[in-house]
C-alpha cells in the first residue's frame, strides 16, 4: 500500500468515526486551540492526595525552620502558633469542643499532600507561587515535625509526604456519596 | 359565620393570628377582593404640585446611577480595609423584592481580593486527563452557542450565626446575607469537556481561579457534564469582578465556594485533590466530633424577608409577608407560613416562573391584629425534601455551647433550618426560636 492510499483510508475512518461515534461533537464550535500538557506546565500546581504532581525535590524540618522564620513567621508567629493569622502548629483537639472546635492543620487535615498544594499556591501571603519547590518541601516538613506528625529528622519528599498519616483522616463521612 | 369590623371574614383566614387566603392575592373576583377592603381612617391632604416635578430632572448617565433615596439598600462589609484575609459583602434582602439580586448587591466572598483581570488576555485551559487539552480565550468563548439559566449562589457558610443556641438579634442581611440570586448567561462546560475528550478514567474536575490563592475545589465530573456552565454574563451584563470577571463556573444548587471565580483551569482527574477549601473550610464537624466532607448541596431552606427584624409595623393591619425559597435539588414545590410560632400553617402563593435551583418568591397576606404575633416559613422541594424544624436540625447537627457573639464568625455551615421573627405588640420584630 502507497502512502497516499494509507492517508485517504486513514481519513476515511476518520469521517466515519466523527460521523458515526461523535456527532455532537463534530457539531461543536471546536474554537479551542490545542496545547500540550507540557505547556500548561506552570498552571498545573494541583497536588493530588496519592502524590501526582508532587515535584522533584526534598526538605527536612531544619530547612523549613529557615524559610519560616524569614517568610512565615510574622503571618503565623513563633514556633506556628501565636501569629495574628492562622494558627499551624496546635494540640487542640477536635472532639469534645463543640461543632464550632477550630479546626487546625494536626485535628483536621485528611491529607498531607494538602499542605503542600496550599502553601504552594497560596503562601506567603501576599507574594504566593515565589517559593521554590525545596523551600515548600522544607516549610511543610517543619509543619508537620511541630505538630509531631512526621520525626523531627524525616525527609519529605514525592514519595514520602504521601504516605505521612494524617490524625483525621478516617473521621470523615461523605456527605452525597449519589452525587460523586 | 362571625364578619370582623375591618370586613376581614372568618373564612379567609386560613391559618391562626391573622393569615389570610392567598387566593386574596392573585386578584381572582372582586368578592374576594372586596370582602378585604381595609379603610384607612385618617383622611388624605389635599393635593398639591410637587417641587421635583416643576423643573427639570437628573441627566441621563452612561451608567444609571440609583435614587440617591435608596443609600441605606447596600451591602455590609467585613473587611473594608482589604487586610490579609476573608472579605465577605452581604446582600440586604429586606429591601429587596422579586427574585434576581441586582449585580451590585450580589453577596461576594473573595478570599485574596478580587483579581483585575484584563479580558483579552485571560485564558481557561481544560487538561488533564483528556485527549487533546484546549486553551479557550473569552472571545472564542463568547461564540458557543449561550445558554441561560435563574440559579442562586449559596455560601456554604450563610445563616452561620443560627448556629447559636439563642437567636442572634439581626438583620436577615446580617443572618443570610450570603445568598442571592441571579440569571447567569455563558457556555455549557459538558460541550468543553466533549471537545477535549473526557478519558474514560476521569471521574473529577478540578476547577481553579486566576485569584492571588489560586483557589481550587474540585466537583464530581457527574456534575460537570450535567448543568454545569461557564458563566459569562450575570442578568445580562459581563459579570462583576466580585464575581469572577471575566468567567465564573456555575454549577446550580451546588456550595457557592465550588462555583469557582476567575475561572482559568480545568483539570480533569481520577481522584479529588482534597483541596484547602474542601478538606479544610468547607467540611462541617458535627456534634460527635466527626466532621461531612463533599458536603456539595445547598439544601432546601427559605427564610421571611419582609416584614423583618430592622423594621416595625407601625400600625395593625394589612401587610404581606414574603421571601424568598431555593432548594439545590430542584424546583421549590409549597411553602408554608406560620403567624402562631408554628401552631398553624398555611400555604403562601409562589411567584412563578419557579425555575430549578433558584430564588422562589412567595407571598401571603396577612391582617396583624396588633397583639404578639411569632411569623416564619418552611419550604417544600419536587425532590421530597422538606426544611427541619429547628429541633430536628439541631438533633443532627448541633448548636454552639455558647450563644454566638460575632455575627461574622462560621462557628459550622450548611444551615437550612427555619428563620422566625417576633412581631412585639409595639411592633418591634426580633429574632426568636421556637
Ligand atoms: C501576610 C500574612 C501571611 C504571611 C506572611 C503568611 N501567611 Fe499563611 N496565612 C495567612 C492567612 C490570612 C491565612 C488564612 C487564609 C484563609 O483562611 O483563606 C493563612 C493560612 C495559612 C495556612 C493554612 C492554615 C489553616 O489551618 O487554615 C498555611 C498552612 C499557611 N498559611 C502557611 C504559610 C507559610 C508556610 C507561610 C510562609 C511561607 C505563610 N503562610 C505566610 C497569612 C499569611
Amino acid at each position: 500500500m502507497s502512502t497516499s492510499e494509507i492517508m485517504s483510508i486513514s481519513r476515511i475512518t476518520l469521517l466515519a468515526g466523527l460521523l458515526v461515534a461523535a456527532p455532537a461533537i463534530a457539531d461543536s464550535p471546536g474554537l479551542g486551540t490545542k496545547i500540550t500538557e507540557a505547556d500548561v506546565g506552570a498552571w498545573s500546581i494541583t497536588i493530588l492526595p496519592d502524590g501526582t504532581n508532587l515535584p522533584p525535590g526534598s526538605g527536612t524540618a531544619a530547612q523549613g525552620a529557615k524559610t519560616y522564620a524569614e517568610k512565615c513567621v510574622a503571618c503565623h508567629g513563633e514556633g506556628g502558633k501565636g501569629g495574628p493569622y492562622a494558627t499551624l502548629v496546635s494540640d487542640a483537639p477536635l472532639q469534645g469542643r463543640g461543632i464550632e472546635a477550630p479546626k487546625t492543620i494536626k485535628n483536621f487535615w485528611a491529607n498531607a499532600t494538602t499542605v503542600y498544594d496550599y502553601i504552594r499556591r497560596a503562601m506567603p501571603w501576599p507574594n504566593p507561587r515565589t517559593l521554590s519547590d525545596e523551600e515548600v518541601y522544607g516549610l511543610v516538613a517543619y509543619i508537620l515535625s511541630e505538630n509531631k506528625i512526621i520525626e523531627k529528622d524525616a525527609v519529605m519528599d514525592a514519595k514520602t509526604l504521601p504516605q505521612v498519616k494524617m490524625p483525621n483522616r478516617d473521621n470523615f463521612i461523605v456527605k452525597f456519596p449519589d452525587k460523586i | 359565620m362571625t364578619k370582623k369590623k375591618d370586613g376581614l371574614g372568618a373564612l379567609d383566614q386560613v391559618a391562626g393570628n391573622g393569615l389570610m387566603s392567598r387566593r386574596l392575592l392573585l386578584g381572582r373576583g372582586a368578592a374576594i377582593a372586596g370582602a378585604v377592603t381595609f379603610a384607612n381612617s385618617a383622611g388624605a391632604e389635599p393635593l398639591k404640585d410637587d417641587e421635583w416635578g416643576r423643573s427639570q430632572g437628573i441627566t441621563s448617565k452612561e451608567v444609571d446611577p440609583r435614587s440617591r433615596f435608596e443609600d441605606k439598600v447596600k451591602r455590609t462589609l467585613s473587611n473594608p480595609n482589604g487586610e490579609p484575609r476573608t472579605q465577605h459583602a452581604r446582600t440586604p434582602h429586606q429591601f429587596l423584592n422579586g427574585t434576581v439580586t441586582p449585580n451590585h448587591l450580589h453577596f461576594t466572598i473573595v478570599h485574596t481580593g478580587a483579581p483585575d483581570i484584563d479580558p483579552a488576555q485571560h485564558k481557561l485551559v481544560i487538561h488533564g486527563l483528556v485527549k487533546q487539552p484546549l486553551i479557550f480565550t473569552l472571545d472564542k468563548l463568547a461564540r458557543y452557542p449561550m445558554e441561560s439559566r435563574m440559579a442562586f449562589v449559596e455560601c456554604g457558610g450563610n445563616s452561620a450565626p443560627m448556629f447559636s443556641p439563642e437567636p442572634v438579634q439581626a438583620t436577615v442581611q446580617q443572618i443570610h446575607g450570603l445568598v442571592s440570586n441571579a440569571e447567569w448567561t455563558g457556555v455549557r462546560l459538558s460541550t468543553l469537556l466533549d471537545e477535549a475528550g473526557v478519558d474514560p478514567r476521569g471521574k473529577w474536575i478540578i476547577a481553579e481561579g486566576a485569584d492571588m490563592s489560586a483557589l481550587s475545589r474540585s466537583i464530581p465530573l457527574k456534575k460537570a457534564m450535567d448543568d454545569a456552565i461557564i458563566a459569562l454574563y450575570q442578568n445580562g451584563e459581563r459579570i462583576m469582578p466580585g464575581n469572577g470577571y471575566p468567567m465564573r463556573l456555575m454549577l446550580p444548587g451546588f456550595e457557592g465556594n465550588m462555583n469557582v471565580k476567575w475561572l482559568r483551569r480545568i483539570q480533569v482527574t481520577d481522584q479529588p485533590a482534597m483541596t484547602f477549601h474542601e478538606t479544610r473550610n468547607y467540611s462541617p464537624v458535627l456534634p460527635d466530633g466527626k466532621a461531612y466532607k463533599f458536603y456539595f448541596i445547598n439544601e432546601v431552606k427559605s427564610f421571611i424577608t419582609q416584614p423583618s427584624f430592622g423594621t416595625t409595623l407601625k400600625e395593625p393591619g394589612y401587610y404581606e409577608i414574603s421571601g424568598v425559597a431555593y432548594s439545590g435539588t430542584g424546583r421549590i414545590q409549597r411553602v408554608a407560613v406560620t403567624a402562631d410560632g408554628g401552631k398553624t400553617w398555611a400555604d403562601a402563593a409562589l411567584q412563578g416562573p419557579v425555575n430549578p435551583k433558584a430564588f422562589t418568591r412567595f407571598h401571603i397576606p396577612w391582617k396583624w391584629d396588633g397583639s404578639p404575633a411569632v411569623i416564619a416559613s418552611r419550604a417544600w422541594d419536587e425532590s421530597g425534601n422538606v426544611q427541619p424544624l429547628r429541633s430536628e436540625f439541631v438533633a443532627q447537627r448541633g448548636q454552639t455551647k455558647e450563644p454566638v457573639k460575632n455575627l461574622l464568625g462560621f462557628p459550622n455551615q450548611h444551615y437550612n433550618s427555619l428563620t422566625s421573627w417576633g412581631v412585639a405588640s409595639n411592633g418591634e420584630i426580633s429574632h426568636v426560636y421556637f
